[in-house]
């Protein structure tokens, strides 16, 4: 009893550890897994458009391909805010509308389920092309099939069906999800929407190593255009990317020390009942002692109890903290599967415990005298 | 280990020269042992008698090797005992003598055969042997077929065979018995004793200590201590007819 009590405070401590660290870089293989689908690679300029002072969508294609050497691709982004998708009485009011254009397939890295995505005529021609998500098809149209090539309301204006965009969550299907998405050519969005000139560009540059220098070529390709860095704004995903990381490192290092810390007090309890241990045994440690055994064996005696019950503690902690952190990884939605590294250090940790908050207690036993070990009672 | 066999009865094995044993109790001294000299052969039975306070306890663990004496010297089967480290006391104690105490003191965790077989473990006997040995032991004393009890499921009596049957495990010089009569009744203790006489004439050296002068008379010879000194060292008839005089 006593020493699944000491045992406990181990297993806790172990798993402690274990679940902490697993959900923290579950969490974190979350956050860059879904900053990675959405490029790290990418820039985002947002731009203030006065009458006065504002760049149109020829200048920045011409910017573009003056810098071949630091972007792979581009396009306008033009959301169709509180847009209403329908197909006859049946519509969706949660879906992102955007108007891109023909290079953004390739940005994000989408797989077209049947049908095509918005080509450079459709841009041209400011045709009235729709590419929607999973989600989007099979609430309005029941399934892929059915929805190529039929019509679609958005803000009232009917639409063609050219593509659905393969399924992206594979887990959920819901309203205001990844696959809850629409795209149509740009040159249409700011016809629709009025606003006649795009406000957001999305960059995508041929690699992250070149983040630093597209940014400043950006900003003095704006500057002098809008006379201010005010009215535009540069958010490169990298940069975000980094900041991400740093914060990562030190919340885990955080929950590191506090995971540490319950640890060093699962290793005080074993020492304090290992004292206890050898004072209630004393009479054993006599007997050991007049039947011949000499100190090393009774130290190692109690050294190897302390042992075995930190590192039994130890096994059965890494045990439930590795369900435990897929239970709640599962809750949390997010993959926390728990990593070698976390069931590493707590084991040896564990096993430290044993060495050397037993030696105490083990040293103290071996050096009682036998004769006074044998009178106590 | 050599030593130990060459040993036969009438060699001497325990040598004791003007031991003395001081503690400090408090601001005071305590002569426990004052000068003892003490002489026992292979093959003796003596009782060490004495009242509480006499100093027998602490001669019996000097004898044991439990304890050092503060001067004089003490030679076990020509070994100087004065002279040892813990270690080497451990060894001493775990090859020539084996303790019959008073409470038994079986280790109440570990069942009748292992208790039996732990100063063959300390003395790092293969367990097939230590097995075998224990057995053999627990055999001789009539406890064979409870060999996986645990101890508390056993009579004072039974325990008290058990902790000879440990003392004899590894067939040690000396069989030393702290007032093993001490917890049983009269007719238990009857039985002890016979048995002590008998392993006795089986060659067995044994010394054993007690207040009780009805139980030292089952011995050869007594030795009577009181205030660290021997004031009686002799055959048991003689003894007992100083006591009959008393009377």
């Amino acid at each position: 009893m006593r020493s699944f009590l000491t045992m406990l405070g181990i297993i806790i401590g172990v798993a402690a550890v274990i679940i902490l660290v697993s959900l923290v870089n579950g969490y974190m293989n979350y956050m860059m897994e879904s900053f990675t689908s959405m490029g790290t690679n990418q820039i985002t300029v947002r731009l203030t458009n006065l009458t006065s002072r504002h760049a149109t969508v020829d200048q920045m294609y011409t910017f573009f391909d003056e810098h071949q050497d630091l972007f792979l691709q581009m396009t306008p982004q033009v959301s169709v805010s509180s847009a209403t998708l329908k197909n006859g009485s049946d519509s969706l009011t949660t879906t992102s509308v955007t108007g891109v254009s023909e290079q953004y397939i390739d940005m994000k890295s989408f797989k077209i389920e049947t049908g095509r995505f918005i080509t450079y005529a459709d841009l041209l021609a400011k045709q009235k092309s729709a590419v929607i998500g999973y989600y989007v098809a099979e609430e309005l149209y029941g399934s892929t099939e059915k929805a190529i090539d039929q019509k679609i309301k958005i803000n009232g204006y009917a639409f063609n069906i050219v593509g659905v965009i393969e399924r992206q969550d594979s887990t959920s299907l819901e309203e205001g999800g990844s696959d809850d998405i629409c795209y149509i050519p740009y040159s249409t969005a700011t016809k629709m929407t009025r606003s006649g000139i795009p406000n957001s560009y999305v960059f995508a540059t041929v690699d992250t190593t070149v983040t630093e220098d597209a940014v400043s070529a950006l900003t003095s390709f704006l500057t002098p255009i809008y006379q201010s860095t005010n009215l535009f704004h540069i958010t490169a995903m990298s940069e975000m990317l980094d900041s991400l990381n740093s914060m990562m490192s030190k919340m885990s290092l955080m929950l590191g020390g506090i995971a540490g810390i319950s640890l060093l007090v699962a290793g005080v309890g074993v020492m304090n009942i290992m004292l206890v241990s050898v004072t209630e045994r004393t009479r054993e440690i006599g007997i050991r002692k007049a039947l011949g055994a000499r100190p090393g064996v009774i130290m190692q005696q109690f050294v190897m109890e302390a042992l075995l019950t930190s590192m039994l503690g130890g096994l059965i902690g890494i045990g439930l903290g590795s369900v435990l952190s897929n239970v709640v990884g599962a809750a949390m939605s997010i993959s926390a599967p728990p990593t070698a590294s976390a069931i590493l250090v707590s084991f040896s940790v564990s096993v430290f415990i044993g060495l050397v908050f037993g030696y105490m207690p083990a040293s103290r036993a071996a050096k009682l005298n036998p004769i006074d070990a044998l009178r106590s009672e | 280990m050599a030593a130990n066999e060459e040993l036969k009865k009438g060699d001497v094995l325990i040598d004791m020269r003007n031991i003395h044993k001081t503690y400090i109790m408090g601001d005071e001294e305590v002569h426990a042992n004052d000068g003892v000299n003490l002489v026992i052969h292979i093959g003796e039975f003596v009782s060490i008698v004495g009242k509480s306070g006499s100093g027998k306890s602490t001669l019996m663990n000097i004898i044991g090797a439990l304890d050092v004496p503060s001067s004089g010297e003490y030679y076990l089967g020509g070994e100087d005992v004065g002279e040892m480290s813990e270690n080497q006391l451990a060894d001493i104690r775990n090859r020539m003598i084996g303790f019959v105490f008073q409470q038994y003191n079986l280790l109440p965790k570990l069942d009748i055969l292992e208790n039996v077989e732990l100063p063959l473990l300390y003395a790092h006997v293969p367990t097939d042997e230590r097995e075998e040995r224990a057995m053999h032991q627990l055999e001789r004393v009539g406890l064979a077929s409870k060999c996986h009890n645990m101890p508390n499921q056993l009579s004072g009596g039974q325990q008290q065979r058990v902790s000879i049957a440990r003392a004899l495990a590894g067939d040690p010089s000396l069989l030393l018995a702290d007032e093993p009569t001490g917890a049983l009744d009269s007719k238990t203790s009857r039985q002890v004793l016979n048995f002590f006489r008998k392993l006795n004439d089986e060659g067995n050296t044994i010394v054993m200590i007690t207040h009780d002068n009805s139980i030292a008379v089952e011995a050869k010879r007594v030795v009577r201590i009181a205030d660290g000194k021997i004031n009686f060292d002799g055959d048991t008839k003689e003894y007992a007819a100083i006591i009959e005089a008393r009377h």
